[in-house]
């Protein structure tokens, strides 16, 4: 199809779907506005469940079955890019070049590590409790690593990484979401149902039942998938290499 | 407030939507294409978080402050968008991983110049 | 036995978390085996669930039942649709992963689980999605199933055609699901609910005495596009041949066989729970979209159908045309209109599945899925050109095959002139199927000349697995044959019928019932197909001298052209299609 043609048929179902859609905004209710049946639940079964963060309770106590959803779209790109980013017939692998980084940089980098790691596992432990939680942390705990290849070279971070253990904490941390799921229905209740373990004190890192555990599932889940998915792209940056033709 | 902040987020939302779409219908690269993706959904962050807007009120987070002492924002909109996140950070993954390795099968990035499948 | 019903997901996501967690340490032979019996459990599950989903049972995960009628958990839904497309799933998947026992040529190096895996994780997103009562929740398992379809279809990286394949599918995919996920946005603004069933009952209450307004319409129509564009409807399915010719094939059964068909079950389940009251979208305006995208959708398959010489990309617009045929008779909202469907989906799942495998089996023996450079070349593959001259005339819904069934179901239900186009789809769409086994098998008529049209080809494709097969191997021989037996079980099976149709209507239509069995009428316009089906493959190989397209259809194979711009622009004006032809409804509100 010509580009002209395209933007004809891009003009006239744009237009379309501008219309629908502003009319549909006049009719939303006003922003801002008081009525929110399910949030109003939400925050009082979260209350109920002594937890603090009515986000986290949401995530991983009321609608933790799409949590599952979510972490095996994580999981299931984890298998995928692997996949997709392996090396292929014509291509070969080739030891990185250490390279050379400036000295303040290398000092930064070096210091910022770990005050980043533990920063990402803070956010994680306290997910409960305060904003934040499996996901944030993992990720911050996650690319505090990467770190290490700005601030010295690709080597250096291959070694803290070893590869294969990550992808297995990465499939096991789904493991153990499921396992978890799956106790409440050997328990005679649901699947993922928080009704197991005490909801301890309200506001301390025990509290909430099951929502720490599936977020420390999920928080170890995150972290090592983003260093496989990032792995699987640096490899293709730095190590793998077409062979010449011929 | 007035009539118009009434709905003005709302028709940000569809606003960037649509403005994805374009992008995602002209491009001429597709990492941009890919990007042009991303929009799209960022769309639906706005117009979630926008829908759960509450006037006045805070994050529904009880470490500091009292149950029932303010008004809070809908914290399921929010668990939403954060699956959202989720979702879009892997989708888009998974497709700049294909979309590298169509650089290095078809050596363009231009969408004009895959002939492969047609017809 | 309620609680069992998350299980259909967690029990395959377990397989395939266990699979990839010990994935470097599995020799090959062992991951396969550990994937099949995972695949086998779960497909037992699901029949036990089915078998004791009358009356329909709701799960709430995480225990959330209501109190007051007000709950923050998910429903589950198990009735007989429900259950009935995770066990078809289960057991899809059970013949794919037999299909492709040792089937690749090289898994991942130290990946030897990923394939199964892959597919596992596949399994348990489809069952979901086909369970959720929770609109949120549905497009969760939307995309799972989606990103997991992505990686599959681009499975093998070295072909320059699946890379571009796979992300033209991603883009189209994801835009229709971020459409979808706006809907729901609107749905949750106006009623502040997420379980279907409440979204439902919200925009009754809301609308009070009035009808529906821009809101739901606009949420109709995104949540649709969604929908649709899973279900390859015209002008969404644009995707769908690229994804299909160049996916490994047991993805492939899987793609065609019930994925695509997913999509029409959403559609279904969506507009009977959310939209369906007055606060929706009047009947009158579903019936009138869904039938003329249906009618759209099965004459653009079929035309394409005919004229392609790329055997996958053939099947695959096969399934466009009779994912119309699915649409039309969902879209007449007939309790016989949903048996129909229900009857036609089963029967179409495993016809299209066996046909995917026959391809496969060419695909790895020569090295082509090319209808001209294999004329006559494969006359030593008798069984697989059996089995594929018989799935091609099941396709055309010969009698008894469950095909023919639905086909006959579906045609007493929309009635008049509707029957003619499922009488022409199935006809043109098998005929091309019978000409090819014809020409391929059998060698028959004067090889065809090339051509320098403006189509894919399908020649030197490299085969799938390591180097060109010698023999073709007993498991791509038998499932197939499994897959048709089965499909002729559901047309020959007494009482068969009926049982679908009972359990599809206890969960739908109101509780009206109607029976589904043979009619005379159906089983002549079966015969009518499946002689026009033959007829027009003989006509095609016997003279072949002419321009393999005629000139008009240039501009609608031009339209096809691989630019994921041109599809999105498309999905944009689909969307705006979708919404005039719902308008009347909420103008007249």
């Amino acid at each position: 199809m010509s580009r002209r043609l395209r933007l004809w048929l891009l003009a006239v179902g744009g237009a379309g779907l501008a219309a629908v859609l502003a009319a549909a905004c006049l009719e939303l209710p006003g922003f801002g506005g008081r009525s929110h049946p399910y949030g109003t639940r939400a925050v009082r079964a979260s209350l109920a469940r002594h937890t603090a963060n009515t986000i986290a309770s949401v995530n991983f106590d009321q609608r933790a079955y799409d949590t599952l959803g979510e972490m095996s779209i994580l999981f299931a790109a984890v298998l995928g890019c692997v996949v997709l980013l392996r090396q292929a017939r014509d291509e070969h692998r080739e030891r990185p070049r250490p390279a050379q980084v400036a000295r303040p940089v290398r000092r930064y980098a070096l210091l910022v590590v770990p005050a980043a790691l533990v920063c990402g596992l803070y956010i994680v432990a306290h997910g409960q409790l305060s904003p934040g939680g499996g996901f944030q942390g993992g990720v911050v705990a996650a690319t505090a690593l990467h770190l290490l290849y700005l601030g010295a070279d690709y080597r250096a971070l291959e070694r803290v990484r070893p590869l294969g253990a990550f992808e297995a904490t990465d499939a096991l941390s789904v493991c153990a979401y499921l396992v978890l799921g799956l106790a409440g229905v050997l328990a005679g209740t649901a699947f993922l149902a928080n009704t197991l373990l005490p909801y301890g004190t309200f506001n301390t890192l025990s509290s909430g039942g099951f929502v720490p555990l599936l977020n420390a599932a999920v928080g170890m889940e995150v972290a090592s998938a983003v260093v496989v998915l990032l792995a699987n792209f640096l490899d293709q940056a730095v190590e793998i290499v077409e062979e010449e033709a011929g | 407030m007035s009539a118009l902040m009434q709905v003005l987020p709302y028709l940000i939302a569809a606003y960037v939507f649509l403005t994805g779409c374009y992008g995602l219908a002209t491009s001429r690269n597709l990492i941009h294409a890919v990007g042009c993706l991303s929009v799209c959904q960022v769309s639906t962050y706005i117009l979630l978080l926008a829908v759960g807007y509450r006037s006045g009120g805070t994050a529904p987070v009880f470490s500091d402050i009292k149950p029932g002492t303010r008004p809070l924002v809908d914290p399921v909109v929010q668990a939403l968008t954060l699956t959202d996140i989720v979702v879009g950070a892997t989708v888009t993954a998974l497709l700049l991983a294909l979309v590298l390795q169509i650089v290095k099968r078809h050596g363009t990035l231009d969408p004009d110049e895959l002939r492969e499948l047609r017809g | 036995m309620h609680h069992l019903l998350p299980l259909l997901v967690a029990v395959p996501l377990l397989g395939a978390a266990l699979l990839a967690a010990a994935g470097r340490r599995l020799p090959r032979p062992a991951a396969e085996l550990t994937g099949l019996l995972v695949c086998a459990a779960t497909a037992a599950l699901a029949l036990v669930l089915l078998l004791n989903s009358s009356p329909p049972v709701v799960e709430w995960a995480g225990g959330w039942v209501p109190v007051g009628g007000e709950s923050v958990g998910i429903e589950v839904i198990g009735d007989g649709p429900s259950l009935g497309m995770a066990t078809l799933v289960s057991l899809l998947t059970l013949s794919a992963l037999a299909y492709s026992w040792r089937y690749f040529d090289e898994p991942p190096r130290g990946h030897a689980g990923s394939f199964p895996a892959l597919m596992l994780v596949f399994q348990g997103a489809m069952c979901g999605f086909a369970l959720a009562g929770d609109l949120f929740n549905a497009f969760v398992f939307f995309e799972l199933m989606s990103v997991v379809a992505y990686a599959l279809t681009g499975f093998r990286i070295d072909e320059a055609k699946a890379v571009q394949g796979a992300l033209t599918f991603g883009v189209v995919n994801s835009l229709g699901a971020y459409a979808m996920l706006t809907g729901i946005g609107l749905l949750y603004a106006r009623t502040g609910e997420l379980s279907m069933s409440k979204i439902g009952r919200g925009l009754d209450t809301a609308a009070g005495h009035g009808g529906p307004d821009a809101l739901v319409l606009a949420a109709f129509v995104l949540v649709l596009t969604g929908l649709l564009v899973k279900a390859a409807t015209v002008p969404f399915h644009f995707w769908l041949p690229d994804a299909h010719a160049v996916a490994p094939t047991p993805v492939c059964m899987l793609l065609s066989g019930v994925m695509v068909e997913l999509g029409v079950y959403g559609v279904w389940r969506v507009y009977g729970t959310v939209f369906a009251g007055p606060g929706g979208i009047p009947a009158a305006d579903l019936t009138r979209a869904l039938v003329t995208l249906g009618v759209l959708t099965a004459v653009t398959g079929a035309v394409m159908c005919w004229y392609q010489r790329h055997i996958k990309r053939l099947l695959a617009f096969s399934t466009i045309a009779h994912t119309g045929l699915f649409l039309v008779a969902v879209g007449v909202l007939t309790p016989e209109g949903d048996d129909g469907a229900a009857l036609y989906i089963l029967g179409h799942a495993g016809v299209k599945a066996a046909l995917f495998a026959c391809a496969g089996a060419l695909l790895d023996r020569f090295g082509s899925v090319d209808e001209h450079e294999l004329h006559g070349r494969a006359r030593e593959l008798r069984a697989t050109g059996v089995l594929f001259a018989v799935g091609g005339l099941a396709l055309a819904g010969l009698p008894p095959f469950g095909t023919g069934l639905g086909k006959a179901v579906s045609e007493e239900a929309v009635g008049g002139p509707l029957t003619v186009v499922y009488v022409l789809a199935s006809a043109v769409t098998a005929g091309a199927v019978l000409r090819v086994a014809a020409r391929v098998f059998l060698g028959l008529g004067p090889p065809p000349e090339d051509t320098d049209a403006y189509e894919t080809s399908g020649s030197a494709e490299r085969p799938e697995t390591s180097g060109l097969l010698r023999r073709v191997p007993d498991t791509m021989t038998t499932v197939p044959a499994v897959l048709l037996a089965a499909a002729l079980a559901m047309g020959t099976v007494p009482g068969f019928g009926d049982l679908v149709a009972r359990s599809v209507n206890e969960a739908g239509s109101g509780g009206a019932r109607a029976s589904a069995a043979w009619t005379l009428h159906g089983v002549l316009l079966g015969l009518v197909s499946a002689a026009l089906a033959v007829a027009l493959a003989t006509a095609a190989v016997t003279r072949s001298h002419r321009p393999s397209a005629p000139a008009w259809m240039t501009p609608l194979r031009r339209l096809q052209s691989g630019h994921v711009g041109d599809y999105v622009a498309w999905l944009l004006l689909g969307s705006t299609l979708l919404a005039a032809l719902a308008l009347p409804g909420v103008l007249g509100g």
